[in-house]
């Protein structure tokens, strides 16, 4: 992430941070200054940047980072590849499979309280797209992670239509 | 003075209803037994797969279908014997209801559609005028006041549809997927009106299959198979929530 932004310009730590913020918005998770800088210094270590010290008056050095050619390079097979993601809750599955003989819980139960825990998140969605209003990129990963809960949830029906 | 204070009755109270549709000769049973109680500015969301009795529920509790068993109390009162003129009366002066089909007048326009409704339940034609524009102009459909309903789209109709259940301000609104057909704005637009309404009173019952529309409600029952399967508060996630979570937990950032 630190790495793509800084094919657009070199930057310094700080800058990425803000620029992370700016661009996203508040829907999307933000790392530290602390876990930016691990980042940076795992990426440089690796050759994908390069780091150069800048004298500041009256202040300590700070770095100012930029892209290697073989970062682009690494950066435009990750844009070409495609994108592989988790699309089914894999341990809610296991479970539910696993909770049938067991005394410990059932099926009907397991599936209602991830109901419960899916609306509660929503509800947190609605919360955060008011006020994210206005941020379209924010808007956007919103309604990502809407349509997911909504599938997760239409997926829930289907577990109850043919477990219970 | 002794004694405890007079507990208002619930607005709606449904006691082991049981309703069948028949399909050709045999009786497919739709609503098996629910029991339910509604209370005066709840927000309530029925969901459920297709073929579980929400919209089947939904016609028991606006009195549109006779229950086969149970009973039915709306304000203390029990209604469920009542004959239609005076479910008509009660629904006039108390329900605003928006079905599917949005069953518009044809031969009226948007418009109206609306202001008719208003007019027709008493209120004066200038009061009923500004009340329309209101509605419309919150379901962004200001510019469709002069249109046909032939000239709408399937979402369009519904916000109309939904427009004249508002606009008498009833007590209680009976909605079923008032936001089956739209696009994310719209439903947004339709979410934020429902949820005004709610904050200045209104008791909502609302049927619907969407999870954003579903979490907009205080209350989430779910039914499976005419029965209810569920029936949960819904949670205000804390304060602090979003700025530390976003949107992880559903969608993976790669940690």
């Amino acid at each position: 992430m630190r790495q793509q932004l800084l094919a657009r310009q070199p930057a310094y730590g700080y800058e990425l941070k803000q620029g992370l913020e700016q661009t996203f918005g508040a829907a999307y998770p933000q790392p530290n200054i602390g876990q930016i800088y691990v980042t940076l210094s795992r990426l440089e270590k690796s050759g994908l940047i390069r780091g150069t010290e800048v004298t500041q008056e009256g202040r300590p050095d700070k770095k100012v980072y930029e892209i290697t050619e073989k970062g682009t390079e690494e950066l435009a097979n990750w844009f070409e590849a495609p994108t592989e993601g988790p699309r089914v809750r894999d341990e809610f599955f296991m479970k539910l499979i696993l909770a049938e003989g067991t005394d410990l819980t059932d099926q009907l139960t397991l599936i209602n309280n991830q109901r419960r825990h899916c609306i509660n998140m929503m509800r947190g969605l609605n919360r955060l797209a008011a006020t994210e209003r206005g941020n379209r990129t924010s808007l956007l990963l919103i309604e990502g992670a809407v349509l997911h809960l909504q599938a997760d949830l239409d997926w829930l029906e289907r577990c109850q239509e043919e477990l219970t | 003075m002794t004694g405890a204070e007079p507990t208002s009755p619930p607005l709606l109270a449904a006691g082991a209803l049981v309703r069948s549709h028949l399909s050709g000769s045999t009786l497919i049973p739709a609503v098996r037994g629910i029991s339910l109680q509604i209370d005066r500015g709840e927000f309530v969301a029925v969901t459920g797969p297709s073929g579980a009795g929400k919209s089947t529920l939904l016609h028991l509790l606006g009195g549109l279908l006779r229950p086969d068993e149970g009973e039915l109390w709306l304000d203390g009162r029990r209604v469920d014997r009542l004959r239609e003129a005076a479910w008509a009366r009660l629904r006039r002066r108390h329900y605003g209801i928006v079905f599917q089909s949005g069953n518009l007048l044809s031969d009226f326009s948007v418009a109206d559609n609306i202001e008719l409704t208003a007019v027709l339940a008493g209120m004066p034609g200038r009061t009923a005028r500004e009340r329309r524009r209101e509605l419309l102009n919150d379901l962004g459909l200001a510019h469709k006041a002069t249109a046909g309903p032939g000239e709408l789209s399937g979402g369009e109709r519904q916000r109309v549809a939904l427009a004249r259940a508002l606009v008498n301000r009833p007590q209680l609104l009976l909605a079923d997927e008032p936001t089956g057909n739209l696009d994310s704005r719209s439903t947004r637009d339709v979410l934020a009106l429902l949820a005004r309404y709610h904050r200045q009173g209104t008791t909502i019952v609302l049927v619907t299959h969407d999870a954003r529309a579903a979490s907009t409600a205080d209350r989430v029952i779910s039914l499976f198979d005419g029965r209810i399967a569920d029936d949960a508060r819904v949670e205000e996630p804390p304060a602090a929530w979003q700025s530390a979570t976003g949107v992880r937990g559903v969608i993976d950032f790669g940690g």
